[in-house]
């Protein structure tokens, strides 16, 4: 509505054409000015610009609705009551149903540990008849890293869902579904998004999956802190598709190490000051040094803000977990989980409490297993 | 030049100057058609600068000694802050801090990290200000201005439905006085929630313009909440226009809220800034954004608690206050008994 044209909304004809006259054109041209600039650009008093002004407003704002009407609204018009099941017992019920449509919901965790497995499963969901608990759709998978596999995808299906995989033909249709797109480039990626849209929006598609987001500006994020974030488009713009359209996006991130730099946490203490001594923050730093690698998602914090359920993979001494590390609505909540030949599964469903901030830190252990009792091997031999 | 002040137009303005009017005391004394014809202008027109135009002549400042329209004495402004209403948000402990609550007639601004409950009390205070004036209350309406598509409804049940428990609960011990109005049902809490979804900019501005209209109609909105008020501001922006648009919005924000008595909160997100050789947390926006909110609290992890800190206030102390997040909406922190740190 922010383009709407300032000739088309009922003004008098005489002021209307003065905007035009100035180059006025739009709703965001007028509201981009303040009242006094716009009194020397259209010649005219405070009492006439303010209530043109009123009245343009008045004009553009979004109507209102009461949360009642909305939520009568979802309950009525949405399948599965809004939210595409994982399949994972404990996991859906801590989100009540599963990933939830019209919202960005985002997996971090460190390489390997099976966040584009999870994002395989999801499509596979997605594209299920509704018999099976699917939401029989099209599923549009960006694969920017090149790791999406076809075999692995119907493995997974056979192994989950063998009464459908088995039936002749079923698999290829299943899989049809599923459209994968490999942009090289964020350039390429973004020109993706937009040629989609029309897809999302025509509901054909209720499924979006980024795998992933931060692999897009790997290349172009390193030069120190550049000011202008390369995803901040991306960002408002995959926010307001699932919004319009109603599906769930799926996104991964990946993980950094947090660099001595950038030495603060996701706790705000820094720039108070006056609430921690320094002895605080030394301990902090002890505290990084002590654990095997200290992680934080790739994409910065911009990014976190955007997204509205953020579920972690992390592994803890060897064992991997998936935690709800941020939604609106679900308690903090912990599920050990394993890689099967049949994607992941939680090993239990009752997940454990997590206390405090642990919820959102990221823990991944490094190598140092493996490689301690290869050597160990090695001096037997 | 004074006659550079007068809210007309620039036209109007120029046929003034050349025509040799450059001060308001050369006004004071003319009539609409006299001047009308010295302007060659149209005596609606004239009539119209006049009226602009003050009428003893004298607007130096030597008028002090005259009551100035709109003043206001400090002790009736003392009555005035003594009758303010607050919003409890749910917290014990934060409200104690805060003095009761969040202020009406105020715009109180809440930031911090993702995940650590901003949207939460923007909804539970949507929700508190529907309680009864004896349950800490407004009994009114709440504006929920939702910029980022975070809003939840099935939450705003949750929270509705836990305080429509804990209304009747405390309502059975007093059962007698209120026995005619028992407890409001959740579905009633999520009616008197208006939501308006903004989805750029323009739209932002644009409702925020219109709500001065919107409340005039709607009396019993006691609070407009913004959320966030930085998600549309963050893209690509101009840094000058970003901060003439959010300063004129601010502006009208704290206009609303002084002329309907109502309260305002934005929620604000946080950013890194580089600042002394080290990146560091702040909250979004900038600096000539920070001096535009009267309240400021933040919202942060210290250990394993989530801790509210009033950053900025004009008449409250430094300090800071834990809170959690639970099912049933912002509460007590559980562990705490008596860890209020004044500085």
């Amino acid at each position: 509505m922010a383009n709407q044209l300032i000739s088309e909304m009922g003004l008098p004809k005489s002021i209307a054409n003065v905007f035009a006259a100035r180059n006025i054109r739009t709703a965001k041209d007028a509201l981009s000015l303040t009242e006094f600039d716009l009194m020397e650009l259209v010649d005219m008093g405070l009492t006439e610009v303010t209530s043109v002004l009123v009245h343009i407003s008045e004009r553009v704002s979004p109507p209102h609705q009461t949360a009642r009407s909305l939520l009568q609204q979802r309950i009525q018009n949405e399948q599965l009551a809004g939210h595409l099941p994982t399949g994972l017992k404990g996991l859906d019920e801590a989100l009540f149903g599963g990933i939830p449509f019209g919202v960005i919901t985002e997996l971090v965790g460190p390489a390997g540990i099976g966040k584009t497995q999870f994002c395989l499963k999801l499509s596979l969901l997605a594209s299920l008849p509704t018999r099976h608990g699917g939401l029989d759709a099209q599923v549009i998978y960006i694969d920017v890293e090149s790791k999406f596999s076809s075999k692995r995808l119907i493995e997974i299906g056979a192994q989950s869902f063998p009464e459908i995989f088995h039936m002749s033909g079923m698999a290829q249709e299943m899989a049809g579904r599923i459209l994968v797109l490999r942009p090289a480039s964020l350039a390429e990626f973004t020109e993706s998004l937009q040629q989609i849209k029309i897809l999302l929006l025509e509901r054909r598609v209720k499924l979006l999956v980024i795998d992933s987001m931060a692999a897009l500006t790997s290349g172009e994020l390193e030069h120190g802190a550049s000011k202008i974030n390369p995803l901040g488009w991306h960002i408002s713009f995959l926010k307001s598709v699932a919004e319009l359209s109603r599906i769930p996006i799926v996104v991964t991130n990946q993980v950094k190490s947090q660099s001595s730099d950038e030495a603060w946490r996701y706790n705000f203490q820094e720039p108070l000051g006056v609430l921690c001594a320094v002895g605080t923050r030394r301990q902090d730093l002890e505290d990084t040094s002590k654990y095997d690698s200290h992680l934080i998602a790739a994409l910065g914090i911009h990014w976190a803000h955007a997204v509205t359920i953020r579920l972690i993979l992390e592994t803890i001494s060897g064992e991997r977990f998936i935690k709800v590390a941020k939604s609106p609505m679900s308690p903090a909540l912990a599920f050990p989980f394993s890689i099967t030949s049949s994607g992941i599964s939680l090993l239990n469903d009752d997940g454990i409490e997590v206390v405090g901030q642990e919820i959102s830190t990221i823990h991944c252990h490094g190598h140092s297993e493996i490689i301690h009792s290869d050597t160990l091997q090695f001096h037997r031999q | 030049m004074e006659v550079g002040r007068l809210p007309i137009s620039a036209a109007l303005k120029g046929k003034l100057v050349s025509a040799g009017y450059t001060s308001l005391s050369l006004l004071s004394s003319l009539s609409p058609s006299h001047l009308a014809r010295d302007l060659n202008i149209s005596e609606n027109e004239a009539l119209d600068i006049l009226k602009h135009a003050p009428h003893d002549g004298q607007v130096d400042t030597s008028s002090v000694h005259h009551i100035i329209n709109g003043a206001q004495t400090a002790w009736d402004m003392l009555h005035e802050e003594e009758l303010l209403t607050r919003i409890t948000t749910s917290s014990v402990d934060i409200d104690n801090i805060l003095g009761g609550g969040i202020s009406c007639r105020d715009v109180t601004e809440i930031g911090g990290v993702p995940g650590i409950g901003k949207t939460q009390l923007g909804i539970q205070l949507a929700v508190n200000v529907q309680l009864p004036i004896h349950c800490g209350g407004l009994g009114g309406k709440a504006i929920y201005i939702d910029t980022e598509g975070s809003f939840m409804v099935e939450r705003v049940l949750q929270i509705a439905e836990a305080c429509s428990n804990d209304m009747s609960a405390t309502n059975t011990v007093s059962q007698d006085v209120h026995a005619g109005k028992v407890g409001m049902q959740p579905r009633d809490f999520l009616e008197n929630i208006l939501y308006f979804r903004v989805c750029s900019y323009t739209e932002q501005i644009a409702l925020i313009n219109y709500l001065d209209k919107f409340i005039s109609e709607h009396r019993d909105v006691k609070i407009v909440i913004i959320d966030s008020i930085t998600f549309h501001f963050r893209q690509d922006f101009d840094m000058a226009l970003r901060t003439r648009l959010l300063g004129g919005m601010a502006l009208k924000l704290m206009k609303l809220a002084k002329k309907f008595c109502l309260a305002v909160v934005l929620l604000n997100q946080v950013t890194t800034k580089y600042a002394e050789g080290s990146f560091q947390l702040t909250l979004a926006l900038g600096d000539s954004w920070s001096h535009a909110c009267t309240n400021r609290i933040i919202l942060y992890w210290n250990g394993n608690e989530r801790y509210a800190y009033i950053d900025k206030s004009p008449s409250l102390r430094s300090a800071s206050a834990p809170y959690a997040v639970t099912a049933k909406g912002i509460r007590n922190s559980v562990s705490n008994c008596k860890r209020i740190k004044l500085m």
